[in-house]
């Protein structure tokens, strides 16, 4: 077993150890520690409108249920039954009307998880069963928050909390919720779910990587570029080339375009201008919001063009296109991505049909921008297990004395979001170690 | 001038064959201008544009698709994916002077390196007659477990 000490070494300020990415114990460390300790993406209220809705869903590797309650509110609970540990819901999503009932015993819990009924009770009299954890019921996790519809948790019952943690990172996920005229967001179908074959990690870092675009994705931006110019520039562009084409765009643009990093492992792509800035206006759209909050403050929200924001441990989100991918780690070299979109509530169609586009052009397995970035990870994968070098370097743009507990605003081609993430991960992940 | 039933199916057969031999240009030919090739996330999908597909693409993206796959920086693509559809006899659903739609059954195969994977799927082609020959106006392919999680898929299954 690793000691804190270990674990703070595995993260120097320019390198990162290769076991974060490869070792299996690392792993467990992370679903122990990291992923207790930190707020973690559950779900959008919206997946579950009603009472008795619910939804399942993973938390690092624990299945967690996401389930409205009789009283409105939104529970989070393990999905196992306290008896004999089966797993009370299946199916992704479904109504289970005023309770769950196992279907082993017959076990029946309320909504919030508390024991509802079991068959046969007598035989639990005068057993000590009414002291037992069994008899509690289904056991929620630690702490939940409903943000503005993004429901998070965090499974450790004391630790951290949620305004601490998150802080004025919230500015993204508040800048994606204003655009809607009516403050509100609403799921649009199921996620994509693309599996990978690396550490979820990579995905995350990969997130505010301005360096790859250009590079790992000229065979379908550049192409994009190419085939249009051989059509003699038409306009309106095709939509593809709205979307596909900005990642073509040159160095310069991403540098410009600015990295803001906030404590605790979150930052975001994009301060200045991003890859999302030069969309069509979509007719409607503005007059709908100006109604809802004034000119000025229609323009503002708009002016807000943050390309990726990554809430750490291990959610990005884009605002301008109401996207959200949720990096589900599966093991030390396996991770299952689902990707998310939502309806801005009283918006325009179009937008939402813009917002769909986006997600099958870039991160469907079928997507031809998504090949390249999973052929680099599972490249990277493979070759960290390599004995010629045991370091990842992440030095970009560093400077000596970085003071990850300040948000700052730098270049945006530093890596300074991934060693922001590395100090969080040394953070959540010692914090409730002995000796830490 | 009208088409025989075989000359349907031999039609779908035929566009099965340039996919697996990667003759991808004859095959941009076989489409209409307008048309578009979908493939559902969702069981039994009804809308391509408000909730999300695995692919609804236009002729520049298929155009683009096609020559990414023969780019010279195409990285997922060295060494090249190859792939393989085993189809059964298609139903030939609707047949009149200008409309036809067939839904045929396939196993599709990929193959990359090491790694081969194995897709049920269902497509349904509307083809037009244009000119004197059949084209495709619209493809959908129903992969039978869309929903599920996948790796890379980088051929048109």
């Amino acid at each position: 077993m690793r000691t804190a000490s270990e674990i703070t070494a595995m993260f120097t300020g320019p390198q990162v150890h290769r076991d974060v990415y490869t070792s299996p114990e690392i792993y467990r460390l992370e679903m122990k520690h990291l992923f207790a300790n930190t707020w973690v993406f559950v779900g959008h209220e919206s997946q579950t409108p009603n009472k008795g809705d619910y939804f399942t869903t993973q938390i690092g590797d624990q299945p967690v249920i996401q389930v409205r309650h009789s009283d409105g509110e939104i529970y989070v609970l393990f999905n196992r039954c306290p008896h004999k540990g089966t797993k009370i819901a299946i199916d992704r999503e479904g109504n289970t009307g005023k309770f769950f009932r196992c279907p082993y015993h017959a076990w029946s819990f309320k909504t919030n998880g508390c024991l509802l009924a079991i068959p046969l009770k007598k035989g639990y009299e005068d057993t000590g069963f009414s002291e037992s954890e069994s008899a509690k019921g289904m056991t929620p996790v630690g702490a939940v928050r409903n943000y503005r519809g993004f429901v998070f948790a965090r499974l450790a019952p004391e630790g951290i909390g949620f305004e601490d943690y998150f802080g004025d990172s919230l500015s993204s996920i508040d800048n994606m919720v204003d655009r809607s005229p009516e403050g509100r967001l609403e799921i649009a179908g199921p996620p994509l779910r693309y599996m990978h074959k690396c550490n979820w990690k990579m995905l995350v870092e990969n997130q505010t990587d301005t360096c790859h675009p250009m590079v790992a994705h000229e065979s379908s931006a550049g192409t994009a570029v190419n085939i249009w110019e051989e059509m003699g520039n038409p306009e309106p562009r095709p939509p593809a080339m709205e979307i596909i084409a900005p990642f073509m765009s040159p160095y310069e643009f991403f540098e410009k375009m600015g990295i803001r990093t906030w404590p605790n492992g979150h930052g975001h792509t994009g301060v200045h201008h991003s890859i999302h800035s030069d969309y069509s206006a979509i007719p409607g759209y503005f007059d709908a919001l100006s109604e809802a909050y004034g000119e000025e403050r229609a323009k503002s929200i708009l002016d807000e063009n943050r390309h990726n924001t990554v809430y750490f441990p291990n959610i990005m989100i884009k605002g301008p296109i109401q996207q959200l991918r949720n990096f589900i780690p599966l093991g030390p070299d396996k991770t299952l991505v689902e990707s998310y979109i939502y309806r801005l509530v009283g918006a325009p169609d179009q937008l939402l049909a813009r917002t769909a586009m986006y997600n099958r052009m870039i991160n469907a397995p079928t997507s031809i921008v998504g090949h390249d970035d999973l052929e680099m990870y599972e490249r990277a994968q493979e070759g960290l297990m390599s004995n010629g070098m045991e370091w990842v370097n992440v030095q970009r743009l560093r400077t000596e004395a970085e003071d990850f507990s300040q948000e700052t605003v730098e270049n945006g081609t530093t890596e300074r979001q991934m060693r922001n993430q590395f100090d969080a991960w040394v953070k959540f992940m010692t914090v409730s170690m002995e000796g830490a | 001038m009208a088409f025989s039933k075989d000359q349907v199916i031999d039609f779908i057969y035929n566009e099965a064959r340039m996919l697996d031999e990667g003759r991808y240009d004859e095959w941009l030919s076989l489409w209409l201008e307008d048309g578009h090739y979908w493939m559902p996330l969702d069981y039994k999908q009804t809308d391509p544009h408000l909730v999300t597909s695995l692919l609804y693409e236009d002729m520049f993206m298929l155009r683009l698709r096609v020559e990414r796959l023969n780019g010279a920086r195409t990285f997922s693509q060295k060494p090249k994916s190859r792939c393989h559809h085993v189809i059964q006899r298609p139903f030939v659903d609707e047949m009149t002077e200008d409309r036809i739609v067939t839904n045929t059954s396939m196993h599709y195969v990929e193959t990359r390196l090491d790694e081969q994977f194995l897709l049920a799927l269902t497509a349904v082609h509307e083809l037009a007659v244009v000119d004197g020959a059949l084209r495709i106006a619209n493809k959908r392919v129903d992969i039978l477990n869309s929903d599920a999680a996948f790796g890379n898929i980088q051929l048109l299954p």
